[in-house]
C-alpha cells in the first residue's frame, strides 16, 4: 500500500505544488520516487516526529498540504498531543501517514504494533480516518480525500502485491465496501486484514453458511447509515481487525448497534491480549491472536451455532 | 467570533499615534495584566509581566501585521501560552479586539482563557502545551521561505519550556534548514512554576546551547525596549535562524511579586492589587 500510496502522490503532485512530504527518517525505497521528482518539496526532518507534526501544522496554516510519512506508532503515539494540538484543534489540512497496521513489523517486537493507532485517533473529532484494504484501495482513497479541508489520518500497509478479492480498488468516503451478502452474520472487517476475512467468508460459503462482508475503510466519520442499514438484517455481527478490541472497528459497531438500539450480537475479533514476549511472523502473530483465515472461520463458526460467549470484559 | 469583523488595524500603535510611545503602550498593557487578573481572580501574572516589554517592542514596532487576517503577514506565537493576558492587552491596543473581550478574559463564552486560541483575531496558533510552539513557528518559516516570500516568525518561549525535548527537536531542524526568517525569543526569568530554572534542570548558560546547535544568539535585557526593538529586527538573509535571550525579571514592574515564585500561579488580594496599580501606574 506504501508505494502505491506514494505513487499516486507524485502524481497528484505534479499538479499541485501545495502537497509536501516530510519523513521522520523513514520510508527507504518508498519515499524515493516523490524525493526523487521534488527534491524542494521533500523534507527528511530526522527522527523527532513531535517536530514534524509541528512543522505540518505551521506549513499547512500558511496553504501547503503537507504529508508527513513515518510507522503508525511513532506518527501517531509519539507525535500524538502534536497531532491534537495542532491539525485537529486548527482544523488544518496536514495528512498523517502511518505504515504497519497491526503487525506488519511482527518481527520487530511490541514497540512496532500499531494496535492502538485507531482508537486514540478516533477520538480526535474533525480527524478522518483511512484505513484502506488493500494497495490499489490505498491509491483511490489518497485520491478521493487529499483535497478535503481538515486532518487525515492514513493507516497503511506494506503489502504492495496482494489484493482483497472483489474490492477492485474501489473507495467511497461515504460507503463502506460490501463485498458479500448474507443474512445469518456479518462480518465487518478493517484494513489489511480484510483478506483474510474475505478467506474466511469464502469457506464458510462454501461449509453452506450465508455470511455478508464488508469493508470499513473510513473509520471517521464513520459511514453511521450505512452501517446501521447493514447490522440491522442480521442477528450477529463479528469484527475483524489487527488492533486492539478496545477503540478501534469493535468499538465503532458496538457503539453503533446500542444507540441505534438494534437487536444484533457483536463478536469482535481482534488482538485481546497485549502482544509482549514471543513474536515472529506477521502469520504467526495474527494467528496467535484469532485474526488467521482459520481463526476467524472457527470464531464465526462459534458465533454462528453458540450462544454469547464470554466478553471481553469477563476475562 | 469573525476573525475579520474586528480586525482593523492598518498600522503599528505607535505609528498611529504618536502619543503611543513604547514605555506608554508598555504600561498600558501591564495595567491590563493586573485588571484583568484581579477581574478573573487568575494567576500566571509574574509570567505575563515578565514579557510585557518583548510584546510592547513586537506589537509596537517590529512586527508587520497589516491586518490579522493577511496572508504575508509575519506571525507570532506565543509558546509560552500562559501569558496570554499579556498578549490580549497587546492585541487590545492594536484594535485587533475590543474592550469585552478584554474584559471577559476567563469569563463564560470567552475566547479569551488563559492560554490563547487562534479563533481570536490576532492569534496564529493555539498554545498552551509547553515545547510545540517553536515547531509550528519552524513550519511557518518553511512555508514562507518555499513562497519566496518576506514574512518574519517570531515565537516567544520561556525559559523552562526549554527543558521539554521537543523544543531541541525544532532547534535541529531550523538550523539545519537554515531559517533565518525565524526568531525564537526566550524569556528568562529564571523561575518556573515550583522553583527556580537552575534548580530544577540548569540550562546556563542558555545562549551557548542555542549557538552550540547552530543559531545565531543575541542576548538582551528583556525590559530594554530600544534594544528590543533593535535586536528583534533581525537580519533575515543570514545563514542561521535568530535566537534572542531576553534576560528578564519575573513579576516585573510590582515589587512585591518580583523574583517570587508564588506568583506563578497566585491572584491578589485588594490591598495588592491597588499596590501594584500604584508601583504600575506612577
Amino acid at each position: 500500500m506504501r508505494r502505491a500510496f506514494i505513487r499516486t502522490l507524485v502524481d497528484l503532485a505534479e499538479d499541485d505544488e501545495r502537497i509536501l512530504l516530510l519523513t521522520g527518517d523513514l520510508g527507504y525505497t518508498v519515499v524515493e520516487p516523490f524525493a526523487e521528482r521534488f527534491p524542494a518539496r521533500f523534507f527528511n526532518v530526522g527522527v523527532a516526529e513531535q517536530n514534524m507534526l509541528g512543522l505540518a501544522t505551521g506549513l499547512a496554516e500558511s496553504g501547503f498540504i503537507p504529508f508527513v510519512y513515518s510507522m503508525t506508532t511513532f506518527i501517531v503515539l509519539r507525535a500524538y498531543e502534536f497531532i491534537r494540538n495542532g491539525p485537529v484543534a486548527h482544523g488544518l489540512p496536514v495528512r498523517i501517514v502511518g505504515v504497519g497496521g497491526g503487525f506488519e513489523y511482527a518481527s520487530a517486537g511490541f514497540t512496532h504494533f500499531g494496535v492502538d493507532d485507531v482508537g486514540v485517533m478516533r477520538v480526535q473529532p474533525g480527524l478522518t480516518i483511512v484505513a484502506p484494504a488493500d494497495h490499489e484501495q490505498a491509491a483511490s482513497a489518497l485520491r478521493a480525500t487529499w483535497r478535503q479541508e481538515g486532518p487525515i489520518y492514513y493507516r497503511l500497509g506494506k503489502d504492495d502485491v496482494s489484493t482483497v478479492p472483489g474490492l477492485n480498488g474501489r473507495f467511497d468516503p461515504q460507503r463502506p465496501q460490501t463485498l458479500a451478502d448474507g443474512h445469518e452474520l456479518l462480518i465487518l472487517a478493517m484494513g489489511a486484514i480484510a483478506r483474510q476475512a474475505e478467506e474466511a467468508v469464502k469457506q464458510l460459503a462454501a461449509a453452506g453458511h450465508s455470511v455478508g462482508l464488508i469493508v470499513v475503510d473510513t473509520v471517521s466519520p464513520p459511514p453511521l447509515e450505512r452501517l446501521r442499514h447493514a447490522l440491522a438484517s442480521v442477528p450477529v455481527a463479528m469484527t475483524v481487525e489487527a488492533h486492539y478490541l478496545v477503540g478501534g472497528l469493535g468499538s465503532l459497531v458496538s457503539e453503533v448497534v446500542a444507540e441505534r438500539g438494534l437487536t444484533c450480537r457483536v463478536v469482535r475479533c481482534g488482538v485481546a491480549t497485549m502482544p509482549v514476549g514471543r513474536t515472529g511472523s506477521e502469520a504467526y502473530m495474527a494467528a496467535q491472536h484469532g485474526l488467521s483465515t482459520e481463526g476467524l472461520v472457527a470464531s464465526a463458526l462459534r458465533a454462528l451455532n453458540g450462544p454469547a460467549e464470554a466478553g471481553h470484559y469477563d476475562s | 467570533m469573525n476573525k475579520n469583523v474586528v480586525a482593523r488595524g492598518r498600522s503599528s500603535v505607535t505609528d498611529r499615534d504618536p502619543a503611543t510611545s513604547l514605555p506608554a503602550l508598555a504600561k498600558q498593557i501591564r495595567l491590563a495584566i493586573l485588571h484583568g487578573s484581579k477581574r478573573a481572580n487568575v494567576g500566571h501574572i509574574g509570567s505575563a509581566l515578565s514579557v510585557t516589554d518583548i510584546l510592547a517592542a513586537l506589537y509596537g514596532q517590529v512586527l508587520r501585521v497589516p491586518a490579522p487576517d493577511d496572508p504575508q503577514r509575519d506571525r507570532f506565537i506565543l509558546s509560552k501560552g500562559h501569558a496570554a493576558l499579556a498578549l490580549y492587552a497587546a492585541l487590545r491596543a492594536r484594535d485587533w479586539i475590543d474592550d469585552e473581550t478584554l474584559a471577559g478574559y476567563c469569563r463564560d463564552h470567552t475566547f479569551a482563557g488563559v492560554h490563547p486560541d487562534h479563533h481570536l483575531p490576532g492569534i496564529d496558533f493555539s498554545t498552551g502545551s509547553l515545547g510545540q510552539g517553536l515547531s509550528f513557528g519552524a513550519g511557518a518559516a518553511l512555508a514562507a521561505k518555499l513562497s519566496g516570500a518576506d514574512r518574519r516568525v517570531y515565537v516567544l518561549l520561556s525559559d523552562a519550556e526549554c527543558n521539554e525535548g521537543s523544543v531541541w527537536e525544532s532547534v535541529m531542524f531550523a538550523a539545519q534548514h537554515r531559517l533565518s526568517n525565524l526568531v525564537a525569543i526566550v524569556d528568562v526569568n529564571g523561575q518556573q512554576a515550583l522553583d527556580h530554572t537552575h534548580r530544577v534542570l540548569d540550562l546556563s548558560p542558555l545562549e551557548s546551547r542555542w549557538s552550540a546547535f547552530g543559531w545565531q544568539t543575541h542576548v538582551v535585557d528583556g525590559h530594554d525596549l530600544e534594544q528590543l526593538t533593535a535586536t528583534l529586527t533581525c537580519d533575515a538573509a543570514s545563514a542561521a535562524p535568530h535566537v534572542v535571550v531576553a534576560r528578564t525579571v519575573f513579576g516585573k514592574g510590582v515589587s512585591f511579586m518580583e523574583g517570587q515564585i508564588k506568583w506563578h500561579y497566585m491572584s491578589m488580594n485588594d490591598d495588592e492589587y491597588q499596590l501594584a496599580l500604584e508601583q504600575v501606574d506612577r
